[in-house]
């Protein structure tokens, strides 16, 4: 069920609030690749929620062009770029009143897919974040673990084919264990599907482990963008340096571990 | 609690006008409240505005209001539901604007990315989730308005009030406790069952 990455070309994006002193985003250019796994990695108050929000529009920045496959967002309803964007967010926010079908359906039934298309695609999506659908379709939220939860977010993200998934701290309200396989899960569904994914996160280890590319920010800039050894092994200042920390000799080791297939 | 037993169906009657006039209102009052609490969500200043006036409504005594629309409209039930759906809009329009408010803000922002217009956020997100609050200011509007409601005898609208009126004119207490008794089995149904509705759409 691969359907492939788009490509993500932010230009000179920069986001100001009102009131705000600073900018929250500030003159940021970069390009997330089709299929590429680019992880925004940074301390609270960086700005990294907040460029990765400009990609569907829930922010609209006050300077600068997004391109998704060469399309500038604004040219199009904001509505229909969204349906076509996948989107988690920590607090994973399933519809409480609707059972964890009608949740995976949410997206496929706004853009008017058939039922018999719908109710297939929310087996195939159970099955891909391996809930087995027989028991977990009819399920209401508060009836699920805080892991079943975010897979459940997960699947419903990926329900109309989205060619690029955003993931605003996705892994981070769980503990360490669930994390670390939901971790498993989203490598394993971004080999499946080759959708290109931003995901945003404060968790050095989180972002080594499933970054093809870590894009570090602080205080609404890039500070270094490259591959997680690149970023071990020449951290580009004193900021990477200390947020990859003293540790970085074991996590390089960590990274050689077959913990997941890269 | 002779006359309530000896004139059963006269009270039946007036139990099935009290009923008609509060339902009425309620019904009418509601399709005024919802968008004036989701238009005071929405626009602060609106906010402020809908809640102080709701609020002044809310504070002038009955009779008084009661004579004034009667002075306005003259007597009859469509003056008493005039001033009952008055009275159930500040506790309704607080139901609704206290519901929306207290929606997990991360729902909302989960819906309008996945692509949720506002309307269908509105209405397919956040109704649901206040459902249960909004539903908590229909029932204590609900019990208000029936106690309320007995005024409305005073100007010919009918209800259990007629029996008050009645008992307090001919000097006749067992009608007034007949009507009173009418009245607090009334509002003590309509609570148990708005309650009843209340557990029914938590989720």
């Amino acid at each position: 069920m691969a359907h492939g990455g788009g490509r993500v070309e932010l230009r000179g994006v920069s986001v100001r609030y009102a009131n705000a002193a600073q900018p929250a985003v500030h003159d940021v250019d970069l390009t997330v690749e089709a299929g590429e796994f680019a992880v925004l990695l940074g301390p609270s108050g960086c700005g990294k929620s907040t460029l990765v929000r400009t990609i569907n529009r829930l922010v609209e920045p006050s300077a600068g062009t997004i391109l998704i496959d060469g399309v500038d967002v604004r040219e199009r309803d904001a509505n229909d770029l969204r349906r076509g964007i996948g989107y988690v967010i920590q607090a994973v926010g399933l519809f409480p009143h609707y059972t964890v079908a009608e949740n995976v359906a949410i997206v496929p039934g706004l853009l008017g897919w058939e039922r018999p298309r719908i109710d297939a695609r929310v087996d195939d999506l159970l099955h891909l974040i391996r809930l087995d659908p027989a028991e977990y379709r009819d399920r209401k939220p508060r009836q699920l673990s805080g892991g079943e939860a975010q897979r459940v977010g997960v699947a419903r993200a990926l329900a109309a084919e989205p060619r690029v998934l955003l993931m605003d701290e996705p892994f981070a309200a769980v503990d360490a264990i669930v994390r670390a396989s939901l971790q498993d899960e989203i490598a394993r569904v971004h080999r499946e599907l080759g959708t290109t994914i931003v995901f945003v996160t404060h968790d050095v280890d989180e972002a080594l482990r499933l970054a093809d590319r870590v894009v570090v920010m602080n205080a609404g800039h890039i500070v270094q963008a490259d591959r997680p050894e690149q970023l071990l092994e020449h951290p580009a200042d004193d900021f990477v340096r200390n947020l990859v920390g003293v540790d970085a000799a074991t996590r390089r080791l960590a990274l050689e571990r077959p913990l997941i297939e890269r | 609690m002779t006359y309530l037993f000896a004139h059963s169906s006269r009270v039946g009657g007036l139990v099935g006008q009290h009923v008609v006039l509060v339902g009425v209102s309620l019904a009418i009052a509601l399709l005024i409240a919802v968008p004036l609490g989701v238009l005071a969500t929405r626009n602060a200043r609106a906010g402020g505005v809908i809640l102080a006036v709701t609020g002044t409504i809310y504070t002038i005594p009955s009779l008084a209001l009661l004579a004034l629309l009667v002075a306005a409209i003259g007597l009859g039930p469509v003056t008493a539901i005039v001033a009952l759906v008055a009275y159930a809009q500040m506790i309704l329009v607080r139901g609704v604007v206290a519901g929306l408010g207290g929606v997990d803000a991360a729902l909302v922002d989960a819906a309008r990315g996945l692509g949720l217009t506002a309307r269908q956020t509105l209405l397919r997100v956040e109704f649901p989730a206040a459902l249960p609050v909004i539903l908590g200011g229909v029932r204590v509007a609900t019990v208000s308005l029936i106690a309320l409601a007995t005024v409305a005898a005073w100007i010919n609208a009918g209800g259990l009030g007629v029996l008050l009126f009645e008992g307090i004119g001919t000097d006749n207490p067992d009608k007034i406790v007949a009507g009173a008794l009418a009245a607090a089995a009334l509002a003590i149904a309509a609570d148990l069952l708005l309650r009843g509705a209340e557990r029914a759409v938590r989720t």
